[in-house]
């Protein structure tokens, strides 16, 4: 069935099963292979995407519930040249070592950062702790989000 | 004045992390081709059985469907997963078939493979499957196993595929007499790396040139490769596998799988390029599992804590079959039970047994997480028996910077001596206590505030390195004169990138951006290449690139002294200029006419010992069992840093992994031989908000002797003693209660079971 939505602020309607998950649509029928898929049942956290403005696992939505949506994805949260202040400080911390979890740590951590750019560590942690990362043992990436926020308080959007 | 280079040792931020922050990473799963089909893999849901039928023609007939493989279409006999490591004939009986084809011998052995359009398609049809099995008793352990009343290998008549001794010295004279000992028994639980991108391959085959191209193969590229070409009947050289980026190893990918022949067999087969992606529970029921081990041992001591000797017997589950690696962390237990410490005597054996599980494989710090748990354990129990103080008694058996290279106990029937390198494990240890405030922290040792009892612990550990025999490199003068560099190692997630980046711009004395790119794992850049595991690459690819590098060096002062009328030993390369003696000079760039190539290599059969101490303060619940990480300290000492910030980051990530092994990880199965734990909400691993408080300092001093770096493999250090560390800091916690620890996880109903039963 068609779908229409937004993805990375362009509009894209696609032909999809209905079983078609969100991830399995941006990776594999707009190719935007950024969204990582880990697990499949909502744990991993890698496939994390914005979907208006939420940070969603797109592996636990159809794509065809993103109708109408504006769905953004690690590729839209990134500039053509350079890195955002958010990606800086994850090179910056060394927040990432095989960088599978990646996207899926920075479209979280861009949402949460959106939202609550005062955020403390323990917040920090509290929202990371639905994306699982088998590298760093995740205190870097902790330092790194926290690091960002100044990007972000300064009304920022930090992309 | 110019200076020379100093990149090695700086905490340079990650060349590769330009390409992964921003989602331009390329994993296996990221290719796609136009006319590419999709397998999906039919897995057995019972754990030991006679295979009576597998009827394919319902799946054949779905729409989509392009071909459904058993193993009958594999040819008599059906391929076996051959050894990489110790490859002994005694294992070659027990080697998995690529397919099951009379007997399945663990839950999720491939059965049938379907090719279809699409991954969705694939999966419906392996519904359409039907699949009789004779269910046979499943073992399920290591005690059944040693029974040997059900057999998975009835030919064999056993279950048990090797038994590996250590000895050194005389252990029964040293137990003679001794004025102490202690025998205790600890177990390990089978567990698995994790990484967090699922397995993946795309096979291509180019019929018209009789070529195949293998994209998603990690860790071991050239030793898969020479394992496929005979599996397929093709020459190595007919065979390119190509690295991606991968989403972690940690042992355990890139090794031969069964899919590893299974899916460019399946594009052979089709004539079409093929990709298989797992999903997570496949990955969980067939990728290597690691670690389950029972341990037998007994120490002897003098009254004053000098250890005699150490004997005993381990018995390891190695799952239903041998594959490729299995065997490491069996031998591991065996030769490293000594760890760090002057243990004079040694006579310990380890079992290997087949059970219907998953066979293992390495898994980061392979034997030594195990053996680190029970000797640790057992050294908490013996200072406290003794009235040592526990450091002290590290203290005292530590080895000694001057009694370096150390011999370590030999192994039979796989021959394999070692000795420790160098280095002053007295220091790390001194080191680590500082950081953590070791001595103000002793006074909360058994201390109950706020309901919680607090304990501490402190371990010593060595980490091995370096494995042989080889590595190469190929630096590459570029044209504009820039320098590529290629490489036999294998990229797994660890930044080798900038690593090599940074070795190659020191020994070629050049800006680190005029080095275009570090090219890996292929086997397509060098001639051989021997890949990433035992903490190796830095040590052997590193001193593979100063060999390169002296090589290039030498042609580029020949063609300069050519040109400039002098002697090539005369010609200084410096600031991207050959300068003679006279002043005259030419740009790097016009030495390279052509782009100038020349390969070096590295060899060696010794290792390096990487080496430091743990410390952790925990906070027990008595109630609950729940235990609160107040603090870690890890330091490790690899002889030379490459980059402390990659270097801090992995020993950072290892400490992490180890928690999940010390208190979470675990591969459950039941009676029946079914795994119990097939998803991430089952196997649990640690998250950003289990343990916030992890301290990681990294040292260099005492290079390693045997490489021109002077570097020491230090990945896997990380893991080493967490088991040990946190049961012992759990026992000192719950010392007035007489809990002593003795399995792993520790998770909070055995730790309150164990406070139950202590209060009986």
């Amino acid at each position: 069935m068609p779908v229409t939505f937004e993805v990375n602020g362009k509009s894209v309607s696609v032909e999809v099963e209905p079983r078609l998950t969100l991830a399995d649509c941006l990776r594999h029928h707009l190719r935007l292979t950024g969204t990582h898929v880990g697990c499949e049942h909502g744990i991993c956290g890698s496939c994390t995407v914005l979907v208006d403005g939420a940070a969603v696992r797109s592996c636990l939505i159809l794509a065809v519930q993103a109708e109408g949506a504006k769905v953004v994805t690690v590729e839209g949260l990134s500039r053509d040249e350079g890195l955002t202040p958010l990606q800086a400080s994850f090179r910056k911390h060394h927040a990432l070592q095989c960088g599978f979890c990646t996207p899926g740590m920075i479209t979280t951590a861009h949402a949460l950062l959106s939202e609550e750019p005062d955020c403390d560590a323990d917040r920090v942690r509290e929202v990371l702790s639905g994306n699982l990362c088998r590298c760093t043992g995740y205190i870097p990436i902790i330092e790194a989000v926290l690091d960002a926020r100044a990007a972000y308080k300064r009304g920022g959007t930090g992309a | 004045m110019r200076t020379v280079n100093a990149f090695v040792g700086q905490p340079i931020e990650r060349l590769e992390d330009f390409r992964f922050v921003r989602g331009r990473g390329q994993y296996v799963d990221d290719l796609a081709r136009n006319d590419m089909l999709h397998a999906a893999i039919l897995r057995s849901s019972v754990a030991h059985g006679r295979i009576r039928s597998i009827d394919v023609s319902p799946a054949r007939k779905i729409a989509g469907v392009h071909a459904v493989i058993t193993a009958a279409d594999l040819g008599t006999p059906v391929p076996l997963v051959p050894m990489r490591l110790q490859p002994m004939p005694e294992f070659e009986a027990f080697g998995q078939p690529v397919m099951a084809r009379d007997k399945v011998r663990y839950v999720g052995e491939a059965l049938a493979m379907v090719l279809a359009d699409s991954a969705a398609i694939a999966e419906d049809a392996l519904s359409a499957i039907d699949v009789d099995i004779e269910p046979l008793p499943a073992v399920s352990n290591w005690q059944a196993s040693a029974a040997n009343e059900t057999l998975l290998f009835e030919n064999k008549g056993s279950n048990v595929t090797m038994v590996f001794r250590a000895v050194r010295g005389d252990a029964a004279a040293s137990f003679k007499d001794a004025p102490y000992t202690r025998r205790e028994r600890f177990n390990t639980q089978r567990h698995t790396a994790l990484p967090m991108e699922p397995r993946g391959l795309l096979a291509e085959w180019d019929a018209a040139r009789g070529r195949m191209t293998v994209s998603g193969a990690a860790k071991v590229l050239f030793a898969n490769r020479r394992i496929l070409a005979k599996q397929l009947g093709l020459a190595e050289d007919a065979i390119d596998m190509i690295e991606y980026d991968v989403g972690g190893s940690f042992g355990a990918r890139g090794e031969f799988y069964p899919e590893d022949f299974l899916i460019p067999f399946a594009a052979r087969h089709v004539g079409r390029p093929v990709k298989w992606t797992e999903d997570r529970r496949e990955h969980l029921m067939t990728m290597n599992h690691a670690r389950e081990a029972a341990c037998d041992v007994e120490i002897a001591c003098t009254r004053d804590g000098v250890i005699l000797g150490l004997r005993g017997h381990a018995f390891v589950d190695m799952g239903a079959y041998m594959r490729t690696n299995g065997a490491v962390g069996a031998r591991n237990i065996a030769q490293f039970m000594s760890g760090a410490y002057r243990v004079p005597n040694i006579d310990l054996d380890v079992t290997l047994l087949l059970s219907n599980k998953t066979p293992v494989g390495t898994y980061r710090g392979p034997g030594r997480f195990e053996t680190d748990f029970f000797r640790e354990r057992l050294f908490d129990m013996v200072a406290r028996d003794l009235g040592i103080d526990r450091v002290a008694f590290r203290r005292r058996n530590l080895v000694a910077a001057d009694e370096m290279p150390y011999a370590v106990a030999a192994i039979a029937p796989f021959p394999s001596k070692d000795e420790l390198d160098s280095g002053d494990y007295q220091a790390t240890l001194d080191r680590c206590l500082a950081e953590f405030g070791w001595a103000e922290k002793t006074k909360l040792q058994g201390r109950c505030i706020d309901g919680s009892y607090h304990g501490l612990a402190a371990c010593c550990f060595i980490e091995g390195g370096a494995a042989g025999p080889k590595e190469s490199a190929r630096l590459v003068l570029e044209t504009d004169g820039t320098l590529t560099v290629y490489m036999g190692s294998s990229g797994v997630g660890q930044g080798l990138e900038t690593a090599f980046a940074q070795i190659a711009a020191d020994a070629m004395d050049m800006p680190m951006d005029r080095i275009n790119n570090v090219f890996h794992g292929s086997t397509t850049y060098v001639s051989d290449g021997y890949g990433s595991y035992h903490s190796r690459s830095i040590v052997m690819g590193g001193s593979a690139v100063l060999d390169a590098a002296t090589k290039l060096k030498a042609a580029m002062c020949a063609e300069a002294a050519r040109r400039l009328n002098c002697g090539a030993a005369e010609v200084l390369l410096a600031d991207g200029r050959a300068t003679a003696p006279d002043g005259k000079s030419v740009a790097w760039a016009e030495l390279a006419p052509q782009p100038l190539s020349i390969e070096g290599a590295f060899s060696n059969h010794k290792h390096t010992w990487a080496y430091g101490a743990h410390a952790a303060h925990v906070a027990v619940d008595a109630k609950t069992g729940a235990v609160e990480l107040i603090d870690y300290v890890a330091v490790e000492n690899c002889g030379r840093m490459i980059n402390p910030l990659t270097l801090k980051g992995q020993l950072v990530g290892a400490v992490v992994q180890g928690l999940g092994g010390a208190f979470l990880e675990h591969l459950a199965y039941d009676e029946n031989g079914q795994l119990l734990t097939g998803s991430l909400a089952d196997y649990l691993i640690p998250t950003a908000s289990d343990f916030p408080q992890i301290r990681g300092y990294v040292m260099e001093s005492h290079p390693s002797p045997i490489n021109p770096l002077g570097a020491k493999g230090a990945g896997e250090g990380g893991i080493i003693p967490v088991g040990g560390v946190i049961a012992n800091a759990i026992a000192d916690a719950l010392s007035s209660f007489g809990v002593e620890p003795r399995d792993l996880p520790l998770s909070p109903s055995r730790i309150w079971q164990l406070i139950q039963d202590a209060r009986q």
